[in-house]
């Protein structure tokens, strides 16, 4: 177990902030934690089911994620809701109304925003939903306000009757920082769900007499957030800008300005602006450092203080010291050299699939099939829109993939009309919000073949459970929902429904190429698990026959990174034409000896070796 | 105690161990009494991507990320990875290196070159650099995975506390956990010690 689960109060600990926020939510006395995975918030979940007596799981999405921790408020118990910044997209119908009608026991949105945008579809500021929705937002600037800022948010959630927006960046959730954990999970009463139809069934005349009170709550909890000890000023020496931050970027202006005052925003929605006016009246010029839309910049200027902010910063990305230094020397006029070396040229070094990924080999079958518009969608298998698959067209949100697909189709246009249209998409995502898609083209009468990528794992964010894999969030055996059973019932005819083997590449061809022709929605649901799950089975390596080989490189057009190029060499065919052969080799302690690569190799260069006896060491100590 | 900021920067490619030796770094700096930032670039490194692992410690650290040029250690634990981040040394930094090379798929199939002699370029910007074959010795030792363990060794000597404080957290880590283990990470330490006083180029290729 997690120490810092057993962790004594007033003990300091090295925590993330997602290992911050799990501890913290468990001292408030949650009762209910709810999240569907997304990096980089994944952890938090995961830490809190490490706790006793709390309920914790894995939800099918983030809407779904929400609404559970809002049943949970509405029975009077402290609950949480995890997401990725793209999350709150998701959730946001429930949420938006939620916070019109208020809330009871604590009820808390932790999310996590991509800033720098390092593993996600897109960088978006999630601060503009406690605007948009009407609810405060905290913002931690490290691990222990993390662990500070979650426990407060659930009092200042009750007193409110509001939800709470935690706003974390990847630079607070995984960032390991020291942290003194306090105390002992306090627990309170729960009253349990107190009927009252005026305030809980928002129908229009029960939300309209909300609207006001909404209101009124924007205006307290500006003067809470007026007084409040989160918004803090720290004095500085050189009045000559004064800096005006929230999040992760308070420590970056800490670490580049040392001596310049700084307003650092903790409970930065609503923003207090008396406080602001003031700090503006002991400096020269007012700098926002915020990440990353100029949200606090535009209310400070509509509020008539002159400000700079991102007319001197970028409008994306981490305002780390590099960035911040030559902006501010510039404001300035001062001049600023850079003396860093110059970097060298080199390869860059992308992501790939894994060996023996039970994606390579759906890939393997794209990649050789002519005439096909592949509509993807998110997880390990968008990958295959690289090197050496180049066999997907599009991604933009999770489940996106049928309807776009049923879209394309409907919409064909001049270049499309021999072509097939297929979606891809992984079991996680199916269930997020993908088959709302496909009952929607079976309704509609559409033609996709639906690539259903079964890995029995969220494999992207790190291989969590799903209600395709058989067990839930703490690793229990859960209901396990049947894939081709779900389809029957959406509408695809079972004939249409077709179960394959991934590893079995010439299978895999053959039923893309026959499904692919069909005139009506088929579904292909493949079934090896994710490699990098305890559900694979690894086995013996297999290796290249190096005097067997033909240098003809179908094995490498697989992607598995356990084959890779022996040699080359330049040969001239009889017809007199050059050509180039491209001899395999097998990493032997990379390969998972899956076998899926033999069927590509004609002349069976390919082997498993025999094995091998175990060389045992013995060291002796001198 | 330092009363300056020390910054290590471990770098290499997903699955190599990085963040486990950046963690053991960091928890042993904390143990000194340091404030402690530890702060990872790991955009999808389960799948061969690179990782970069900043560790800053001092009285009291801010920023949890090491500006280019603030690096006063180097932990690459593959030739080119190290290559790629060391403008990130100070010029009185030092790079310990390890003399594996990974090349990527796309540079196996051709789209890019891997360096010829990337320690020999490590070596022309003037910075103290130590390159030594870590699998070499993980493997003389029998265990691949003792490479983490090796390269924390060879850095032992550079850092603002005893070799010895760095060594007693990971056995006794071990010892905790995996208690089979403790025994030959120990001797792994040690030779990972030896190995790094040892400037490069020596099997460097
Ligand atoms: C709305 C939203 N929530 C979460 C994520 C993070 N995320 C990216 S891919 C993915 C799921 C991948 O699982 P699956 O579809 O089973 O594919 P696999 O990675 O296993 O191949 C998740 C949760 C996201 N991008 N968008
Ligand atoms: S994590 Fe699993 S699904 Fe993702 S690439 Fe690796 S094997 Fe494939
Ligand atoms: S058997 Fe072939 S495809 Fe499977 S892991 Fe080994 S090299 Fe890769």
């Amino acid at each position: 177990m997690n120490a810092v689960v057993q962790a004594q109060a007033e003990s300091r600990h090295l925590l993330s902030g997602n290992e911050a926020v799990a501890r913290a939510a468990w001292e408030a006395g949650v009762r209910v934690a709810a999240a569907y995975p997304g990096t980089p918030a994944t952890e938090i979940l995961e830490n809190i089911a490490l706790y006793p007596d709390l309920y914790s799981e894995w939800s099918v999405n983030e809407k779904v994620a929400v609404e559970v921790a809002i049943g949970a408020s509405l029975a009077g118990s402290r609950a949480l809701a995890a997401m990725k910044h793209v999350g709150m997209n998701v959730a946001s119908d429930a949420f938006m109304t939620q916070s019109l009608a208020g809330v009871v026991g604590g009820l808390v949105i932790v999310v996590a925003d991509d800033v720098g945008l390092s593993s996600s579809q897109n960088e978006q500021d999630s601060r503009y939903w406690g605007r948009f929705g009407h609810m405060p937002i905290l913002e931690p600037a490290d691990s222990q306000e993390a662990y500070e800022m979650v426990k407060y948010a659930f009092d200042l959630s009750e007193a409110y009757e509001t939800p709470v927006i935690v706003r974390m960046t990847t630079r607070v959730c995984h960032v390991k920082a020291m942290v003194v954990v306090e105390g002992e999970r306090i627990e309170r009463p729960v009253p349990g769900f107190q009927k009252n139809p005026r305030r809980w069934v928002m129908t229009p005349a029960n939300a309209k007499p909300r609207l006001p009170l909404m209101h009124q709550r924007d205006q307290t909890l500006r003067e809470a957030s007026e007084a409040s000890n989160l918004n803090i000023l720290s004095t500085g020496s050189d009045r000559r800008i004064g800096f005006i931050t929230s999040g992760p970027a308070f420590m970056h202006v800490r670490e580049t300005f040392p001596n310049a005052p700084v307003l650092k925003l903790g409970l930065s929605h609503p923003a207090p602006l008396d406080k602001i006016r003031s700090f503006a009246s002991q400096v020269d010029t007012l700098v926002v450092v915020e990440e990353t839309e100029p949200l606090l910049e535009t209310e400070i200027r509509a509020a008539g203080l002159e400000v700079h902010g991102k007319d001197i910063l970028p409008r994306f990305g981490e305002l780390a010291p590099s960035v911040l230094r030559p902006a501010i020397k510039a404001l300035l006029g001062e001049t600023h050299e850079t003396a860093t070396r110059s970097q060298a040229e080199l390869f860059p070094r992308p992501p790939t699939m894994c060996a023996s990924c039970p994606h390579l080999g759906p890939y393997f079958a794209l990649s050789h099939i002519r005439n096909l518009n592949i509509i993807g969608d998110i997880g390990c298998y968008t990958l295959g829109a690289g090197h050496p698959w180049n066999a997907l067209d599009t991604c933009i949100s999770m489940g996106a993939s049928l309807s776009m697909a049923h879209g394309m189709d409907k919409g064909r246009g001049d270049s499309d009309e021999k072509k097939n249209i297929v979606a891809v998409i992984g079991d996680s995502t199916f269930l997020h919000m993908g088959m709302q898609g496909l009952l929607n083209m079976i309704y509609n009468r559409g033609n996709v073949t639906v690539l259903l990528l079964d890995n029995r794992s969220v494999g992207m964010t790190g291989g969590q459970e799903n209600p395709g894999t058989g067990e839930d969030l703490h690793g229990l055996p859960a209901p396990r929902v049947d894939f081709a059973k779900l389809a029957e019932a959406l509408g695809v005819r079972p004939e249409r429904i077709r179960m394959v083997d991934p590893y079995e590449l010439p299978t895999m061809v053959k039923l893309v190429r026959e499904e692919t022709k069909m005139e009506e929605p088929s579904v292909i649901i493949t079934n090896r698990p994710c490699s990098l799950t305890d559900r694979f089975e690894r086995l013996r390596a297999y290796t290249v026959l190096d005097d067997q080989c033909t240098g003809c490189g179908n094995c490498i057009d697989l992607g598995c990174p356990a084959i890779t190029v022996a040699r080359r060499e330049t040969v001239t065919a009889k017809s007199g034409k050059s050509k180039e052969l491209v001899f395999a080799q097998i990493d032997p302690n990379t390969c998972t000896g899956c076998h899926m690569c033999v069927e590509t190799c004609a002349p069976e260069a390919i082997v498993q070796p025999e094995p091998q006896k175990r060389v045992i060491r013995i060291h002796t100590h001198a | 105690m330092l009363d300056r900021i020390t910054n290590i920067l471990v770098v290499g490619i997903g699955g190599q161990g990085v963040m486990t030796a950046a963690e053991m770094l960091a928890r042993t700096a904390l143990n000194q009494g340091y404030d402690v930032k530890k702060t990872e670039v790991a955009g999808m490194a389960q799948r061969g991507g690179v990782v970069s692992s900043h560790i800053r410690f001092g009285p009291k650290v801010y920023s949890p990320q090491i500006d280019a040029g603030d690096a006063d250690l180097l932990i690459g634990f593959e030739v080119a990875e190290a290559l790629r981040w060391l403008p990130h040394l100070r010029p009185t930094g030092v790079a310990m290196v390890n003399t594996l090379r990974i090349a990527p798929p796309i540079v196996s199939a051709g789209l890019f070159n891997y360096p010829d002699d990337p320690i020999g370029e490590l070596m022309a910007t003037g910075i103290e650099v130590h390159a030594f074959d870590a699998g070499a010795i993980a493997e003389e030792l029998g265990n691949a995975k003792l490479v983490n363990t090796i390269m924390l060794g060879a850095i032992s000597d550079h850092l603002p506390f005893p070799a010895e404080i760095l060594k007693i957290n990971i056995v006794e880590g071990f010892r905790a956990y995996k208690p089979k283990l403790a025994e030959v990470n120990a001797q792994a330490f040690d030779a990972g010690r030896n190995a790094g006083h040892i400037k490069a180029p020596l099997g460097a290729r």
